[in-house]
C-alpha cells in the first residue's frame, strides 16, 4: 500500500464522523441544507477522498472505491433521513399554523334572499305552466272598462261599489288601479287565440287600511280557461290538482254559492289545508265559477260554442296560511328579517 | 242581514234546539256566507218585580241614592234565585214610584260586558240584586233612568222572567247578502232560502195579511226623465189609516227584533215601518198626512229645488232624483230618505203609507250623490219584489190597527206599471252543460218551481219565468246557478282539462326571476313597497315626469303613484333602521306610473260586444305608462367585520355591481357614465347605458345605446334629511329597457385553444378622461386579438404629474388560427396606445 494513498479506514472514518457531526448539528431544514455542501457535497471530506480514487494505485482501487463507496452512501442516507425528518416536522408545523376554526362560518357575500311573496307567485305560476298554461301580465293601473265594464260591473251596480276601489284623477279619464288582476282575463280574451288557459298573477290595490289582515296594496293570483266544452267539473278538477300541490296529497277543495259579477254560477272556494297549523281544517281560499256569458260576449267569444272557468285568490292569505305568517305588516314593511328567512324556494 | 231568529220561526219550520250558528250553518250551503251572531247576551234570573217602597238617602259622596224594597215574586213564594219574595236593594235612578213594575235583575243573573249581578254591599245597605234600565238590558240607550214596564204599556205579573217577557231570549244570524239577493234582505227572502237548503217548508208572511185595494187619494205618475229609459217607479201604493195613537210605546218583541236586527226603536209609527221593511223586504214610508198638501206627484226634482230630509240636513236636488211631490213641492227623496216636513211625529194622528217599488238604478245615484246610503235604498238598488208591495202597505195598516188604535181608511191610491216577466229558455241539458252534473228533467223543474219559477215544458226544454222577488234571474245561466246551488255544489264531479302544449314563461317574465334570483342569491333582499308617495318626493325622485293623482288617496299627504322606486326603499331602509338593521342591501323589482295626461271626457266603449280595435287603442292611449324598473339602495356595511376581515362599507362600487350582475343575468351588456343628478351625489352619479348591439367584450361601440337608469349614491343631504346615514348607495334601471338590449339568443364564440400573450398597459392621461372611454379607446385600437381588457389601477401622486393619473390595463391577446408571437402583441399594444395618445394625449408611463 502506497504511503501516499489518502484513503485509508481511518481517513474515511474521520470524513464520515466529521460529516455526521455537520447533519447532526443542524436543527432544521435550512440549516441542514446549509450543511449540505461542507457534510456531502463538493467541498466535503468524503468528496474530496471520492476525487482521490482517480489517483489511487490500480491496485488499490478496488478497496479504496467500496471503502469511500460504502462512506458515501451511510453519509447520503444519513443526510436524506434527517432532510425527511426536518420535512415533515416543517410541513406539520405550517400545517399547524394554517389551522382556523373550521366551525367559525365566514359570509364574502351577505344574506339575501327573494320576497315570499314572488317566490309564491312564481311557484304557483311553476304549477301551471308544468299543465301548459301561460302566465299572463298586465297594468297596475287600469282602464274602468277593463277593471269594471267588460266584467259584467253595471256603472249602477251595487257590485261596483263593493270593491272599494282607488279612482285616479281627473274622474273622467276613468282610470282606476286595478281592484283584482281579472283586467288580465279580459286582455287575454281580447288578445289571445282560443283556447285560453292563462294564470294572471300581480299586485292589486283596494282602500283597505293596513292591519294584522289587511293591505290597499297586496297580490293575486287568477285563472282562466276558455275552451269548447269546460264545465264546473273541469274548474273543480283544476283547483283540486292545484291545490294538492300546493298544500300535500291530502288536500281537498270544496266550492259553496256565492255571487260575482263575472262568473255565473259562482263559488266561494274553501280548502282542505292538512298541514295547518293546529290542525288540519277548512280555509277560506278565493272565489270561482263560469266566466259569465256577457263577459264572453265584451270580449267577443260567441257564449254558445266556447264556455270557460276563472278563479282567484290572494297570495298573502295563501301564504299566510300556507306558511304560517300571523300578520300582514310582516309581508307589507320590507323588514329585511322576513325576508331573509326565506330561501330561494318556499 | 240580521234574522231574529223568533222571526225567522214565522215564516219556515226550525228544528228543536235552534242556535244562530246552527242557522248559519244551513244557509252558507245556499250561499249566504255567515257573519256572525248577536244576542242580548243576558243571563237570568231576570224577573218582573214591583217597588214597594223606599227611603230616599244622602250618600257620603253627596249622591243621593234610593233604598228600594222590590217584590220579586208573589207573596210567600220564592223568587227565581231561589231567595226571598221580597228583597231591598239600592236605586240611583229617580223615576219611579211606589206601585211601578220595573225589572230586576237578581244575584246569579249576567248581564253584556260579563256583568255578574250578585248582592253587595253598597251606600250602607246590602244590595240584593238591581233593577235594570232599557241600555242595560241592551233594548235601548235610555239611561235617563230604569225601565218602568207600565212606560212600554206592560203590567205582567211580579215573579214573571222578564227574558221571555221582552223577548230578550232570541238571538239572532247575520248573513253577508250578496248584491244579486235582494230579496234576501228580508225574513221573507232568508226565511225562503233557509227553506232551500233544509227542505223545511215555507210559509210565505207577505200571504198573512188582508190585502185591500184603496183608492180616491190624487197621485200623478209624471217622470220627465227616465234614467237608461226606464221609469223611476213602477209601482206606488198609498193607503190611510186615521186616528192613531202616535205615542203608544212599541211592543216589546218589535222593540227587540228591531235591537236584534241591528236598527234602534225610534216610536212607533217609524219603528212598524221599519218592522215590515225587514219583514218584507218592502222600504215603507210614512208620512204625516195633516201635513201633506194636496195630493202627490212622482217626478224628477226641477232645476235649483231643495229639500230638508229628515236628518235635518239641506239638500240641493239634482234633476235626476226622483222625488215624491206635494203641492208644497219635493218632500221626500224617493226610495231614499223622506222630508221634514210631512214628518211623523208623537202628534199625528192620520197617517199616509207609501210602499212602492222605484228603479234601482235612479236610487243608486240618488244615494250616492247625495252621500246617504240608507236601510231603504240598499234594498232599491238591489232589487225589490213589486208585487209585496200591496201586501206591505196592508201589514202596516194592520199593524197600526193593532199596536196604535188607527182605523183603516178606504183612502189611497193604487199605480202598477210593473212589466211581465221575462220568458228564459233553458235548453234541455244545459244545466248539465254548465256544471258536468247530470241532473234528471224531474230534479231540473223542481228546483225551479222550489224557488218560485213557473215553467212551461217545450220541446227541447223548458220556458221559464222568474218569480217577482228574482230580478237578477235574466239569463239561463243564472237558472243553471239556482239549480247548482240548490241541488248542491258538492255534487259536481272532478275533471282536469288538458290545455294544449305549453310553452313556458315568457322571455320577458324568465329574464325577471333572473335577475330578481341573481340579485338575491349575490346578497341583497327583496321587499315590495307601497306605490303611494308625495308630490314632493315624486318632484325630488321624478323632475320632470308628469306623476299620476290619486282621487281617493288612504293618506292625503301620499296621493300620487311613484315615479321611482327609490323613495319607497329610502322609506324601507329608515323602517329597517329603526329597527336596529343598519346594514342593508335591498331591491325592488315594480311599476312606476308616469301619467299619459289624455285630456277630455274619455267615453268608454261598451260592454255587450268586443270594442272595435280603434276604441280599445284609445282606451290603451288613456293609460298611464308603467314601465317595470329595478331599484336597489345600500346602506351602512355590505359584508361586516367577521373573523380575519375587516368590514366593507356599501358604497356606489356595490350598486355598480347590482345594475352589472342584472345586466349579466340577462346577457347584456352595460357601461356607465358621469352624470349629475340632483339627488344624487354631485361626483358620485353615473348614467347605466346598455349596448343594444351583440354584447361580447371586443364588440364595444358606443354607437347603438340605450341610457337605462342611474347608480350612484343619493346626495347626502338628503341622505340626512331622510334620516339615513350619509352614504347611501343606490342603482334604479327600467328592466324593459335592459331586456331590450339583451341578446335573444346567444351566438356562440368560438373558444381558441392556442396560448394568450399578456401585457400590462399604463398610460399617463389628463384626470379629466374618463376611465372608460380610454378602456374604451385601447379596446377599439387593440383590434380583433385582443381577447380581454381590464382596468386595474388609478395612480395618482408621486412620479406622476399634477393633474395627471395613470391608468393602468391588463391585456390578454390570443388568435384563434395560431401562437401569437411577442412582436404581434406588441404591435397591437402600440397601436393602442397611438390610438390613446391622439384621442387623449396618454404617454406610456416611464
Amino acid at each position: 500500500m502506497s504511503s501516499d494513498n489518502p484513503i485509508n479506514e481511518q481517513s474515511v472514518n474521520q470524513a464520515v464522523s466529521d460529516a455526521l457531526a455537520l447533519i447532526a448539528a443542524a436543527t432544521d431544514l435550512d440549516s441542514l441544507r446549509a450543511a449540505r455542501s461542507a457534510a456531502i457535497g463538493e467541498s466535503s471530506a468524503i468528496a474530496k477522498l471520492n476525487a482521490a480514487l482517480a489517483t489511487t494505485p490500480n491496485d488499490q482501487k478496488a478497496a479504496a472505491g467500496k471503502l469511500v463507496g460504502q462512506a458515501r452512501a451511510q453519509l447520503n442516507q444519513a443526510f436524506s433521513t434527517k432532510e425527511e425528518e426536518f420535512y415533515k416536522a416543517a410541513s406539520a408545523a405550517k400545517l399547524a399554523a394554517e389551522a382556523v376554526d373550521m366551525s367559525a362560518a365566514i359570509n364574502t357575500i351577505p344574506v339575501g334572499g327573494r320576497h315570499p311573496l314572488s317566490l309564491l307567485q312564481d311557484e304557483i305560476s311553476d304549477v301551471f305552466v308544468g299543465m301548459g298554461w301561460q302566465i299572463a301580465d298586465g297594468p297596475e293601473l287600469e282602464s274602468e272598462w277593463f277593471n269594471f265594464d267588460a266584467l259584467n260591473f253595471d256603472a249602477d251596480h251595487p257590485a261596483r261599489a263593493m270593491q272599494d276601489t282607488f279612482f285616479v284623477e281627473p274622474a273622467s279619464a276613468h282610470l282606476v288601479l286595478r281592484t283584482h288582476t281579472s283586467p288580465v282575463q279580459i286582455r287575454s280574451m281580447l288578445e289571445r287565440e282560443l283556447p285560453i288557459y292563462v294564470l294572471c298573477p300581480g299586485r292589486v290595490f283596494r282602500t283597505d287600511e293596513l292591519d294584522a289582515t289587511h293591505t290597499p296594496v297586496f297580490h293575486q293570483v287568477e285563472g282562466l280557461a276558455i275552451d269548447k266544452g269546460l264545465t264546473m267539473a273541469d274548474l273543480k278538477g283544476t283547483l283540486e290538482h292545484f291545490a294538492k300541490i300546493m298544500f300535500g296529497e291530502e288536500a281537498k277543495i270544496r266550492l259553496r254559492p256565492s255571487f260575482f259579477p263575472f262568473t255565473e254560477p259562482s263559488a266561494e272556494l274553501d280548502v282542505w289545508h292538512p298541514g295547518a297549523k293546529g290542525g288540519a281544517r277548512w280555509v277560506e281560499w278565493g272565489g270561482c265559477g263560469m266566466v259569465n256569458p256577457n263577459v264572453l260576449l265584451a270580449c267577443g267569444i260567441d257564449p254558445e260554442v266556447h264556455t270557460g272557468f276563472a278563479f282567484g285568490m290572494g297570495i298573502e292569505r295563501t301564504l299566510m296560511f300556507r306558511n304560517d305568517v300571523r300578520d300582514m305588516r310582516d309581508m307589507v314593511e320590507g323588514d329585511v328579517r322576513f325576508t331573509q328567512q326565506f330561501g330561494m324556494v318556499l | 242581514m240580521r234574522i231574529p231568529l223568533s222571526w225567522l220561526a214565522e215564516s219556515v219550520d226550525l228544528p228543536v234546539g235552534v242556535t244562530a250558528d246552527s242557522v248559519m250553518a244551513e244557509l252558507v250551503k245556499i250561499g249566504l256566507e255567515e257573519e256572525g251572531k248577536h244576542s242580548f247576551d243576558l243571563t237570568g234570573p231576570i224577573v218582573v218585580g214591583q217597588v214597594l217602597e223606599f227611603v230616599e238617602e244622602e250618600a257620603s259622596n253627596g249622591k243621593s241614592i234610593r233604598w228600594c224594597q222590590v217584590r220579586v215574586a208573589p207573596a210567600g213564594e220564592k223568587a227565581a234565585d231561589g231567595g226571598a219574595d221580597v228583597r231591598g236593594i239600592v236605586c240611583g235612578a229617580k223615576n219611579f214610584v211606589p206601585g211601578d213594575k220595573v225589572v230586576v235583575t237578581l244575584p246569579g243573573a249576567v248581564l253584556p260586558g260579563d256583568f255578574k249581578i250578585a248582592a253587595r254591599s253598597t251606600y250602607g245597605h246590602v244590595s240584593d240584586g238591581m233593577i235594570a234600565s232599557g241600555r242595560e238590558l241592551g233594548l235601548s240607550d235610555d239611561h235617563d233612568g230604569i225601565l218602568r214596564l207600565a212606560q212600554i204599556g206592560l203590567d205582567p205579573k211580579v215573579g214573571t222572567d222578564a227574558l221571555e217577557l221582552l223577548s230578550l231570549a232570541d238571538e239572532a244570524a247575520e248573513v253577508n247578502v250578496t248584491p244579486d239577493r235582494g230579496y234576501c234582505f228580508s225574513i221573507r227572502g232568508i226565511a225562503r232560502e233557509y227553506s232551500h237548503a233544509t227542505k223545511a217548508e215555507f210559509r210565505d208572511p207577505a200571504g198573512n195579511v188582508h190585502v185591500e185595494r184603496a183608492h180616491g187619494f190624487e197621485l200623478n205618475i209624471a217622470d220627465q226623465a227616465p234614467i237608461r229609459s226606464k221609469d223611476g217607479v213602477s209601482k206606488f201604493v198609498l193607503r190611510v189609516v186615521r186616528n192613531v195613537d202616535a205615542t203608544k210605546p212599541t211592543p216589546a218583541f218589535m222593540v227587540s227584533r228591531l235591537k236584534l236586527a241591528g236598527m234602534r226603536s225610534i216610536s212607533l209609527i217609524v219603528d212598524i215601518t221599519n218592522y215590515v221593511m225587514l219583514e218584507l223586504g218592502q222600504p215603507i214610508h210614512a208620512y204625516d198626512l195633516d201635513k201633506v198638501s194636496g195630493g202627490l206627484t212622482v217626478r224628477r226634482a226641477q232645476l235649483s229645488e231643495s229639500l230638508k230630509t229628515l236628518d235635518g240636513q239641506v239638500r240641493n236636488l239634482s234633476q235626476e232624483d226622483l222625488v215624491i211631490a206635494d203641492q208644497s213641492g219635493a218632500i221626500g227623496l224617493a226610495g231614499v230618505m223622506g222630508g221634514e216636513s210631512t214628518e211623523v211625529t208623537g202628534a199625528t194622528a192620520n197617517v199616509l203609507i207609501e210602499a212602492a217599488n222605484f228603479d234601482g238604478v235612479s236610487i243608486a245615484r240618488t244615494a250616492r250623490r247625495h252621500k246617504l246610503p240608507s236601510e231603504a235604498s240598499k234594498r232599491f238598488e238591489r232589487g225589490v219584489d213589486p208585487q209585496v208591495a200591496e201586501n206591505a202597505a196592508a201589514r202596516v195598516v194592520q199593524l197600526l190597527e193593532v199596536h196604535a188604535g188607527g182605523v183603516a181608511d178606504s183612502l189611497g191610491a193604487y199605480f202598477d206599471q210593473v212589466g211581465e216577466s221575462q220568458r228564459i229558455w233553458l235548453p234541455i241539458n244545459f244545466a248539465e252543460q254548465v256544471t258536468g252534473v247530470h241532473y234528471s228533467a224531474n230534479q231540473v223543474t223542481e228546483t225551479l218551481r222550489e224557488i218560485g219559477c213557473s215553467i212551461e215544458e217545450v220541446d227541447g226544454g223548458l220556458q221559464v219565468i222568474a218569480p217577482s222577488w228574482r230580478p237578477d234571474l235574466k239569463h239561463k245561466t243564472d237558472l243553471v246557478e239556482e239549480i247548482a246551488r240548490i241541488v248542491g255544489f258538492d255534487q259536481i264531479p272532478s275533471r282536469l282539462p288538458v290545455a294544449p302544449p305549453g310553452r313556458g314563461l315568457t322571455s320577458r317574465q324568465k329574464r325577471k326571476r333572473a335577475v330578481a334570483e341573481t340579485l338575491a342569491a349575490t346578497g341583497h333582499s327583496e321587499v315590495l313597497n307601497y306605490p303611494f308617495v308625495s308630490a314632493e318626493t315624486n318632484k325630488v325622485f321624478g323632475a320632470g315626469l308628469e306623476p299620476v293623482v290619486l282621487a281617493n288617496a288612504m293618506q292625503e299627504e301620499l296621493n300620487q303613484m311613484r315615479l321611482s322606486l327609490l323613495p319607497g326603499l329610502v322609506e324601507t331602509a329608515k323602517r329597517n333602521l329603526s329597527r336596529g338593521l343598519t346594514d342593508l342591501s335591498i331591491f325592488e323589482i315594480g311599476s312606476v306610473f308616469v301619467s299619459s295626461k289624455v285630456a277630455g271626457e274619455i267615453i268608454l266603449p261598451g260592454a255587450s260586444a268586443r270594442p272595435s280595435a280603434e276604441e280599445l287603442a284609445k282606451l290603451e292611449a288613456t293609460l298611464p305608462s308603467q314601465p317595470m324598473k329595478l331599484a336597489a339602495l345600500f346602506v351602512g356595511d355590505r359584508i361586516d367585520s367577521q373573523i380575519g376581515r375587516k368590514s366593507a362599507s356599501a358604497s356606489y362600487v356595490d350598486a355598480m355591481q347590482a345594475a352589472t350582475l342584472a345586466a349579466r343575468a340577462v346577457g347584456a351588456a352595460i357601461r356607465f357614465e358621469q352624470a349629475s343628478v340632483d339627488y344624487l351625489h354631485p361626483g358620485r352619479a353615473a348614467q347605466v347605458f346598455a349596448s343594444t348591439g351583440a354584447a361580447s367584450a371586443s364588440a364595444g361601440s358606443n354607437k347603438h345605446e340605450t341610457l337605462i337608469g342611474l347608480v350612484g349614491e343619493l346626495h347626502p343631504e338628503l341622505a340626512l334629511q331622510n334620516d339615513l346615514p350619509r352614504q347611501v348607495a343606490v342603482l334604479e334601471i327600467d328592466l324593459d329597457k335592459l331586456f331590450a338590449a339583451a341578446p335573444a339568443q346567444v351566438s356562440a364564440q368560438s373558444i381558441s385553444s392556442y396560448p394568450a400573450a399578456t401585457q400590462d398597459l399604463s398610460l399617463v392621461v389628463s384626470q379629466e378622461v374618463p376611465a372608460a372611454d380610454l378602456l374604451d379607446t385601447v379596446r377599439n385600437a387593440s383590434g380583433e386579438l385582443l381577447e380581454a381588457i381590464t382596468l386595474v389601477d388609478d395612480y395618482r401622486g408621486a412620479n406622476i404629474p399634477a393633474g395627471m393619473k395613470s391608468i393602468t390595463f391588463a391585456l390578454r391577446f390570443r388568435a384563434t388560427d395560431r401562437t401569437l408571437t411577442q412582436a404581434e402583441a406588441s404591435e397591437a399594444r402600440d397601436n393602442a396606445v397611438a390610438a390613446a395618445h391622439a384621442a387623449f394625449g396618454a404617454t406610456i408611463r416611464a
